[in-house]
């Protein structure tokens, strides 16, 4: 195999790393809406992903570096052409970040209202607008021969990418539900597994339809069983949740990202972003990676500390395995 | 204006923006990392419960800070695609590369370890909680290593060749990269700079606190405890800190001096090649005729600032310019930073910073606890220090009024020298974005409409606005609240595997957001 076929893969790993751990954190964040009560359930739902969701985040700055380290062009196309919808994520991800450690600071009922608020949309958002991204870059947008977007805005906002965009809003959704009924105790441990069933129904049509879309218009042997292994998944998932065996319910709509997210993926190869243009004008792994060398550097550095993220990442989830309940949560603020 | 000259112009504005803003939190968030680890550290050392209240005081400080410096550090690492998707392409093989390292190895580990400090105070042993902050300090270091030596490769372009069919930089050395002087000198200069930061921020909010003791206006005397522990703290660490900022701005000029001489004669407004060459205490420059109209100099320091010897030879503006004409082709002016903001950014970066060095030397000696001060003049650990001239003189009332102020008023001076010192090495760069190799011209995005631009830097700047208001209304409100001295610590030493679950069921969380 050669290394940026390696590092295609890598990068795959990294987003899909990352919808799967900040998917469950901004399905939490939409939850505080959909599923919470009072501001007590609210805390609790926040503070399952208190300790975690900044690491989870960080999935994210490396996927992005490491397209930037091993494939240039991919990393200046898809940032420049996708300028406003990126703008967006990143005005979201900055205020969530802050809502999260800003909320509890100020007593004031109307300040931590406020960051509620600011909680619940920007998770919302992003979550909607990186299906919109992904489906975009999976049907190909217009790419000139400089290897520059020269569409619109508009262009981005077609029915498939629409579709794409509510799939990952109601997938994170689903699966923020499913980790709220791991995580929590108490009422809103019942209430969390009632809704998973709900969203994953909905779910399940619209993955059916954009993934069966997106088989039809790109995909290929590879696509094709990682679209099964998604479905099968998320059917598990539903079973499990129905059964009340919640890890397994996460186990498996974790594995429905991974395979759905996969299947993307797996249909681009070897492009990293085609043209619709023409496909002569296609970004593709061989044509807009970096020199072997680099990639070398990167894959060293990538195999010593991947795991090593893994293992005390893991551990974190570790330490705070304990379900949180209403009782857990302290009266005063600090 | 020009088309492509607004399309550059927007784009550096957003970048300046963006960029000085993102490092206020930094040197903040790198140097309280390390105060908070060091004061946790004592207190897990000798359980005095004035170290554990400085630790939850200044960690609130710093948690409120590295909030703002984390979620604007995410513009910086996708801001290169959007606005300079060409410099993307051009450099990517080579400037990737520390910054995926940077996410990868130093990120992750900053992220991952301080929510566990956050949430960890009744979940994880003493010993490993404060393991975590260590962690977090250390990945902080790290993070400013990694983008440092990109940076320096922006300075100073080593490890690589031009690709002949490309046409665009390749690594061919990621150990120079990461080693090259350039790199070493600037991270030895940031996180000096970002320790006297972080040092002097300290000083000023326990001058605050101990300046209302004074007054007798704080009557709870573990407050004036914690504070004064951390006033000394903060003054130690500015005197080195600020040492050490001097030697290695220094050292980094003799490098610049070599590397980049047009940045150093712009800095000093030297227009024409000297030997000896003067340092210029003031002057009001002449672009268009290429001399100082006014100018006050005191001769050979210069060139001791670039060779360590008063006589040798430095280049001045007008003959580099001749020489990257000979070059580059063009005009002379092409090649001719901002002088105007380059020579003040420079003396506002070393008169900001050195002031603080000062007043924390005079503050270390004043606040003295035993050496050189007789026993009636020493005050308890819990009560505000006099401030002491000598072995039995104390400073007068009005003397003392106005050290107390100095402690708070210059708080915020090496932030103003951090920023002003970036302005400075990045402006005086120009016109390039990778020094010799492209033009800042060259190196934004060709599709981006001037409207998109237009639409992002009005949005993140108020953006950025907004949150700054938040942000420095709780860092007031917490700061002048000081330490809440009626927290107690976790009374028994958690264990890693935790309480049953019986036990803990329906414990509340020692911390929840």
């Amino acid at each position: 195999m050669h290394l940026h076929d390696l590092w295609f893969i890598l990068i795959a790993v990294l987003w899909i790393g990352y919808f799967f751990l900040e998917g469950f954190d901004f399905g939490i964040g939409i939850l505080t809406r959909l599923l919470a009560r009072n501001t007590a359930e609210r805390r609790v739902l926040i503070n399952t992903i208190g300790p975690v969701w900044d690491g989870n985040e960080v999935w994210l700055l490396t996927a992005g570096g490491a397209t930037f380290a091993a494939f240039p062009d991919w990393y200046a196309t898809l940032f420049s052409g996708f300028f406003i919808p990126l703008l967006a994520i990143l005005v979201c991800l900055i205020v969530r970040g802050v809502s999260f450690e800003y909320r509890h600071q100020r007593e004031s009922r109307r300040w931590q209202r406020n960051w509620e608020l600011a909680i619940f949309w920007t998770s919302l958002l992003p979550s909607f607008l990186w299906g919109v991204a992904f489906a975009n870059i999976v049907r190909g947008v217009a790419i000139d021969q400089d290897k520059n977007y020269v569409g619109t805005l508009w262009d981005l906002l077609n029915p498939y990418a629409l579709l794409g965009g509510l799939t990952t809003l109601v997938l994170f959704t689903f699966h923020g539900a499913v980790f709220a009924a791991l995580k929590t105790s108490g009422d809103i441990r019942h209430r969390a597994r009632v809704q998973a069933t709900v969203l994953g129904l909905v779910l399940a049509l619209l993955a059916a339809a954009f993934l069966i879309w997106t088989q039809i218009d790109s995909g290929n042997h590879w696509s094709l069983a990682a679209l099964i292994v998604a479905v099968l998944a998320l059917v598990a998932a539903l079973g499990a949740n129905q059964a009340g065996r919640e890890g397994w319910a996460f186990g498996f709509s974790g594995l429905t990202i991974v395979a759905a997210v996969g299947m993307l993926f797996l249909s681009l190869f070897p492009d990293v972003m085609p043209s619709t243009l023409n496909p002569d004008w296609s970004l593709t792994v061989t044509n807009s990676s970096s020199s072997g060398y680099t990639l070398k550097v990167m894959t060293v550095v990538a195999l010593v500390f991947t795991p090593l993220v893994l293992l005390y990442q893991g551990w974190t989830y570790w330490v705070f395995r304990r379900r949180i309940g209403v009782q857990n949560i302290p009266a005063a603020h600090h | 204006m020009d088309l492509a000259v607004a399309h550059e112009t927007i784009s550096r504005w957003q970048f300046g923006i963006t960029t000085v803003y993102h490092f206020l939190f930094v040197p903040l968030t790198i140097s309280l990392a390390s105060i908070v680890a060091g004061l946790q550290t004592a207190w897990v050392r000798t359980g005095k419960e004035k170290y554990f209240h400085a630790t939850k005081f200044w960690g609130k400080l710093f948690l409120i800070n590295i909030a703002m410096g984390v979620v604007t550090g995410i513009v910086q690492e996708f801001q290169f695609g959007m606005n300079w998707s060409d410099y993307s392409r051009f450099v990517g093989d080579v400037f990737g590369a520390p910054l995926a390292m940077e996410a990868l190895i130093a990120f992750f580990f900053e992220s991952t370890f301080i929510g566990l400090w956050i949430f960890g105070w009744d979940r994880l042993p003493k010993k490993i909680h404060l393991a975590c902050i260590w962690m977090v300090a250390i990945g902080t270091a790290l993070s400013a290593y990694f983008i440092l030596a990109a940076n320096s490769w922006m300075q100073h372009p080593v490890g690589y060749r031009i690709d002949p069919v490309t046409g665009k930089a390749q690594l061919t050395d990621i150990v120079r990269v990461l080693t090259q002087n350039t790199t070493l000198v600037q991270v030895f200069h940031t996180l000096t700079a970002a320790f006297l930061t972080g040092a002097a921020f300290v000083v000023g909010i326990a001058s605050f606190h101990l300046w209302r003791a004074k007054q007798g206006k704080q009557p709870d005397k573990r407050k004036t405890a914690a504070m004064r522990t951390s006033l000394r703290v903060g003054l130690a660490i500015a005197v080195v800190a600020g040492l050490g900022t001097a030697i290695s701005g220094d050292t980094l000029g003799k490098v610049m001096f070599e590397q980049q001489p047009m940045k150093m004669a712009a800095a000093e407004a030297l227009w024409e090649t000297q030997a000896p060459a003067p340092f210029s205490v003031f002057a009001v420059g002449d672009v268009s005729k290429g001399h100082n109209s006014v100018a006050l100099e005191i001769p050979g320091i210069l060139s001791f600032l670039a060779h360590n010897d008063f006589s040798s030879e430095v280049p001045g503006i007008n003959d580099i310019a001749a020489a990257e004409v000979a070059q580059h082709g063009g005009q002379p002016t092409d090649y001719i930073p901002n002088i105007f903001v380059t020579y003040w950014g420079f003396r506002l970066m070393i008169g900001f910073g050195m002031t603080s060095f000062v007043a924390a030397l005079i503050g270390l000696w004043t606040t003295r606890r035993r050496f050189w001060l007789a026993p009636e003049h020493r005050t308890g650990e819990d009560e505000p220090p006099k401030l002491m001239l000598t072995k039995n003189r104390e400073m007068n009332v009005f003397f003392t009024r106005w050290s107390w102020r100095i402690g708070i008023f210059t708080m915020g001076f090496p932030l103003l020298a951090n920023s002003f010192g970036w302005i400075f090495t990045e402006m005086g760069r120009q016109p390039w974005v990778v020094f010799g190799l492209m033009r800042t011209r060259d190196a934004v995005s060709p599709n981006v409409t001037i409207g998109t631009q237009v639409f992002g830097l009005v949005t993140l700047t108020a953006l950025y606005a907004i949150l700054a208001v938040i942000e420095v209304g709780l860092l007031t409100k917490y700061a002048a609240a000081g330490p809440n001295t009626d927290e107690k610590p976790p009374a028994k030493d958690p264990t890693l595997r935790g309480p049953s679950d019986d036990e803990d069921a329906d414990q509340p969380l020692a911390f929840a957001y």
